[in-house]
């Protein structure tokens, strides 16, 4: 077992070396650029056999991905924030062509005004192309999740692009100690890429992303909800695996201390760490709080949820906002269970969240005043 | 049933989508001016002209493409 220091976008890099891509079109964009970074490194160096695409925007890298995929390649991209934007249409197109692609988001504010820093604006905005969204809460996870993600999305049943968010700045750049499972060790986990749908092939034509008319295109798209929902049971089943040979477990969802909790905080990505700290405080002063921390949003894990919260009041904390609406987590959280709800937006633009603030979020929860609540803006 | 992705496997198989229902105005050729030069046939941009100049009502969607490019206007444009 090789334990090293290293920030969740090198723990990406290392996982990404081990599933052996064939093409990686990338472009670099803050705080994902690490990424681009190692890998282009790897690649330059001989150490990952992959055709590294220097292309010349994230529209770009999504359409060489995905017309990588359609030769049935293994294929990988990165990107953040604003590139996501801008990769906009392709990562519908790329859902709907059902093409296996994984790729990691350093999740990252959107404009205006222009922020660097973390929230997970980005990622959410995508909620609806029909992409699998894993969010991690470590650089240990995002290395194993990353692993997981090419095993989920090349499932025949699934082939669906698959998407891994981690929070930017507070993952990307800063170190945590990670176990890097060894090639031997990941291979016999991912195996090699076996071409498993429709791929360009001169041997056997046919046309990918073609025009489709009101007779086609509503089946095609409940093709892609019906392997949405069919990638809940896979993405347990591979965390269940990945867990029994590696001794780490992972799903749909992560419950901390929820089974007996009259108060269960919502929330996605490394903002659970803290809440964790939170809820062993209150639990010491006897005050029965828990956490579930989703970890897979899309597909939403509702039936999941629904067994998890029980009848406890809900605080569900998002980094993103549907204006005039609530959070995204929020909404589906509503959509989902009939519990006493309200909603917390959070950190947007990396605005620092303190445990103080996990603590007043508790008593909201608690003692509700309003339905939707900003935690942590200024005073006038 | 639509294929996964909806990809298409069957080389060719837009001829099943017969487009002559977009069409508004048809064109009619008459053989008596036609003089058979074969610009019809090399304007159409749906290639559904003939080698005997007859335009192919199943896929022509009646552009007019091909009574503009006629020299001796031997095809008009019908409702």
């Amino acid at each position: 077992m090789v334990v090293k220091v290293i920030s969740s976008a090198e723990a990406i890099s290392e996982a990404v070396k081990r599933a052996r891509p064939s093409v990686i079109p990338v472009y670099p964009i803050t705080p994902q650029t690490k990424i681009s970074e190692k890998l282009a490194d790897y690649v330059a160096d001989g150490d990952l056999d992959a055709h590294y695409i220097r292309v010349e925007s994230e529209h770009s890298a999504m359409s060489a991905a995905m017309g990588a995929a359609g030769t049935g390649v293994r294929v990988f991209t990165a990107t953040s924030s604003q590139g996501l934007a801008y990769m906009h249409e392709p990562v519908f197109a790329a859902a709907g062509m059902r093409l296996p692609i994984v790729m990691a988001d350093a999740n990252r504010a959107l404009s205006s005004p222009i922020n660097i820093w973390n929230d997970q604006q980005d990622s959410i905005t995508e909620r609806d192309a029909g992409w699998i969204q894993l969010y991690a809460e470590t650089g240990q996870e995002a290395f194993d999740t990353v692993l997981q993600a090419y095993k989920i999305a090349e499932n025949p049943e699934i082939s669906l692009p698959t998407m891994v968010c981690v929070d930017g700045f507070i993952l990307t750049h800063t170190v945590d100690p990670v176990d890097l499972l060894s090639q031997e060790e990941v291979d016999t986990f991912l195996p090699k890429f076996e071409i498993v749908n429709a791929c360009l092939d001169p041997e056997k034509p046919m046309s990918l992303g073609a025009l489709a008319d009101e007779n086609y295109y509503f089946e095609a798209r409940y093709a892609v909800e019906e392997a949405l929902e069919k990638s809940k049971a896979v993405i347990e089943e591979v965390g269940k695996e990945f867990g029994d040979k590696f001794g780490r477990y992972y799903g749909l969802l992560e419950e901390y201390k929820s089974e007996d909790a009259d108060i269960i905080l919502i929330a996605m990505g490394s903002i659970c760490g803290t809440i964790k700290d939170v809820i062993d405080e209150q639990r010491d002063m006897g005050k029965k709080i828990g956490l579930v921390r989703i970890r897979a949003y899309r597909p939403f894990p509702k039936e999941a949820l629904r067994e998890a919260v029980g009848d406890a009041k809900l605080g569900v904390i998002d980094k993103d906002i549907s204006f005039s609406a609530g959070g995204a987590v929020y909404l589906d959280t509503k959509a989902s269970v009939d519990n006493q709800t309200t909603g917390f937006i959070i950190g947007l633009g990396g605005r620092d969240v303190t445990p103080k603030d996990i603590v007043e979020i508790i008593e909201k929860t608690e003692n509700p005043e309003k339905e939707i609540e900003w935690i942590g803006l200024k005073e006038e | 049933m639509v294929s996964v992705g909806a990809a298409v496997s069957e080389p060719g198989s837009t001829r099943k989508n017969k487009t002559g229902s977009w069409r508004t105005f048809k064109p009619i050729q008459d053989s008596e001016k036609c003089i058979e030069c074969g610009l019809c046939y090399l304007y159409c941009p749906e290639g559904c002209i003939s080698t005997d100049y007859q335009p192919d009502y199943d896929y022509c969607k009646g552009c007019g493409i091909c009574a503009n490019e006629c020299p001796v206007k031997a095809i008009t444009m019908e409702r």
